[in-house]
């Protein structure tokens, strides 16, 4: 740690940052928790309304409902990127050309604009001109497409999420199985471990933090679903695809109802500290994990 | 003895040659939807109408793209969201080391509550800003401007959480060195240690520009006409425009979409790899 040269240079160091910062993100929710006690449509001047914002969400069930989905999506999107990411990652965990192009194939979708995957799978998922959408049509699920059935859309949203962020988890996985020492297997080995036995009494328990990460990581990514909803279904069919934040854009954008909208950021950003917390939580693990070995 | 071992060595080769089978139908998965994206920008509406689960066009047409290009001036969302992606990783790369510089090397009062700050702000999303940012930039005739979609990102709070970590590996007696040759403050942050974070720059660079780039959120709450839309908008667009969904021409306009961000991985597979893993 050094002196600074100018008691002026710190301040001056991280003025443009932390003006920034707090002009665009801290300011905005302080702005939006303030918002949220008005009833306003821009049109004619905010009405103060005090809680009603709040009481208004959850007494019309949209809360709920908006939370319900968000969780349904959010729950199919861990529970199979993470198994799928999982089984990858020990799969491909030795060094080689082979598994090396397999892992840059799972991983490429991660980075291709969800834009890209959200067009590229409403095609595919068609039901007259996509492959996949027949196939499905011809199990007899989904004949008149599955993102246009109110009981299929979400699964089919959270399907294609599900094949973008797999690469993902894969990558976090995969790092964390080449931090486990290589001895732990051979002591288990001697011991008579099967690769089953090898799994449980090895890899689950010495991966958990990874496990937990990669779980809340994944839950924040879900929970932020925007994009894959705008381009493929606009919430619908019958509003069966209203995730929490294309609700608050339909209330800001379409409804004019930025009392409510903001109400709805500052719940939803409530929830997002819990499950930040809880990937601090995990992070913790992991580093604690990490000094133990 | 001998016939269970070659017994054991056989079904090992058949469990590996199993496993590799099913690698191959999960690169199948992942990769063949691209193949099929591609193929499909070949093929004309008449290929749509008479086959439309064909593999292969009739014949390899450019007609896709030059309908793209006709409906939309897609050079000028090409050159918007390049010029978008590259000022925010630059200007958050000049931004961060002189703030990870100050939090991690100087000392002065109210560090703890500066570092405070821009950690919070790893807490917030876009999701969570756009209403109040987009009412503030309205009120001074901000939106459907440059300025709009690169200043409220200008400032990185995961960039400078990066510069910082790493700049608590480089010794005191660097720094102090430089300073007894004269240097000045800004010669140390950009000359000196800029180029010793060159690997955590590079990181930076490649997370906030695939990122921006492929951004849909913020260009969309941002922007009403066509003067700074980029690219994954007008693409959505696309499919929105005209009637009837000509899927040729949505997948050439996605095939010009998803190939830079393709090239930049391809080019930087490793260290995008690396970058993403470092960050659990």
């Amino acid at each position: 740690m050094l002196r600074p040269r100018n008691r002026a240079h710190p301040y001056l160091m991280l003025a443009p940052t932390l003006v920034l910062l707090v002009v665009f993100f801290i300011l905005p929710l302080g702005v939006a928790g303030y918002r949220s006690a008005f009833s306003w449509d821009l049109l004619t001047p905010p009405r103060y309304v005090g809680a009603s914002n709040y009481t208004r969400l959850f007494a019309s069930g949209e809360l709920l409902r908006t939370l319900g989905t968000t969780l349904t999506f959010s729950l199919v999107v861990v529970i199979g990127s993470m198994l799928l990411g999982l089984l990858l990652a020990m799969a491909v965990n030795r060094p080689g050309k082979f598994v090396g192009f397999i892992r840059a194939s799972v991983f490429s979708a991660y980075v291709v604009s969800w834009v890209s995957v959200a067009l590229l799978w409403m095609w595919l998922l068609d039901a007259n001109a996509g492959v996949v959408g027949r196939m499905f049509a011809r199990l007899g699920i989904g004949e008149s497409g599955l993102l246009a059935g109110p009981s299929t859309a979400l699964y089919a949203l959270a399907g294609v999420t599900v094949w973008k962020i797999t690469g993902y988890s894969m990558v976090i996985f995969l790092a964390g199985l080449q931090d486990i020492p290589g001895e732990m297997y051979e002591a288990a080995a001697l011991d008579g471990a099967g690769s089953w036995g090898r799994f449980w009494n090895v890899t689950w328990p010495l991966l958990r933090p990874t496990t937990a990460f990669v779980g809340t990581s994944s839950l924040i990514i879900s929970f932020q679903a925007f994009d894959v909803v705008r381009v493929m279904t606009q919430g619908g069919p019958a509003g069966s695809t209203s995730v929490f934040v294309y609700a608050i854009y339909e209330h800001v954008f379409l409804n004019f109802r930025l009392g409510r909208a903001s109400a709805m950021v500052i719940v939803f950003f409530c929830l997002l500290m819990m499950l930040t917390l809880l990937q601090l939580w995990a992070w913790r693990l992991g580093q604690r994990g990490f000094r133990e070995r | 003895m001998a016939v269970g071992s070659e017994a054991a060595s056989v079904s090992s080769a058949v469990r590996r040659w199993t496993l590799n089978l099913v690698l191959l139908a999960v690169a199948l998965v992942w990769l063949g939807p691209y193949v099929w994206m591609v193929l499909g920008s070949f093929k004309t509406l008449s290929d749509f109408l008479q086959a439309p689960l064909a593999p292969l066009p009739s014949s390899f047409q450019l007609g896709a793209y030059r309908s793209v290009f006709q409906a939309i001036p897609i050079g000028r969302y090409l050159l918007n969201s390049t010029v978008m992606a590259l000022l925010i990783a630059a200007i958050q790369i000049g931004l961060a080391l002189p703030a990870g510089y100050a939090l991690a090397k100087l000392r002065f009062v109210g560090r703890p509550m500066a570092f405070v700050t821009v950690m919070a702000c790893l807490l917030i999303p876009a999701q969570v800003t756009f209403v109040p940012v987009f009412l503030m930039l309205a009120k001074v005739g901000l939106v459907n401007t440059m300025t709009a979609l690169v200043l409220p990102f200008g400032a990185s709070a995961l960039g400078t959480f990066m510069v910082r970590q790493a700049l608590l590996y480089v010794p005191d007696e660097l720094i102090e060195a430089a300073r007894m040759d004269g240097a000045s403050e800004l010669t140390i942050i950009y000359r000196l240690l800029g180029p010793m974070l060159v690997p955590t720059l590079v990181s930076l660079f490649l997370l906030s520009f695939v990122f921006h780039w492929n951004d849909y959120f913020w260009p969309l709450v941002m922007t009403t006409d066509e003067t700074v839309r980029t690219m994954p908008l007008a693409v959505a667009l696309l499919r929105e425009q005209g009637t009837g969904v000509r899927w040729h021409i949505v997948m050439a306009g996605n095939v010009i979409l998803s190939a830079p961000a393709l090239a930049v991985f391809a080019l930087a597979q490793k260290h995008l790899l690396r970058a993403v893993a470092a960050r659990r």
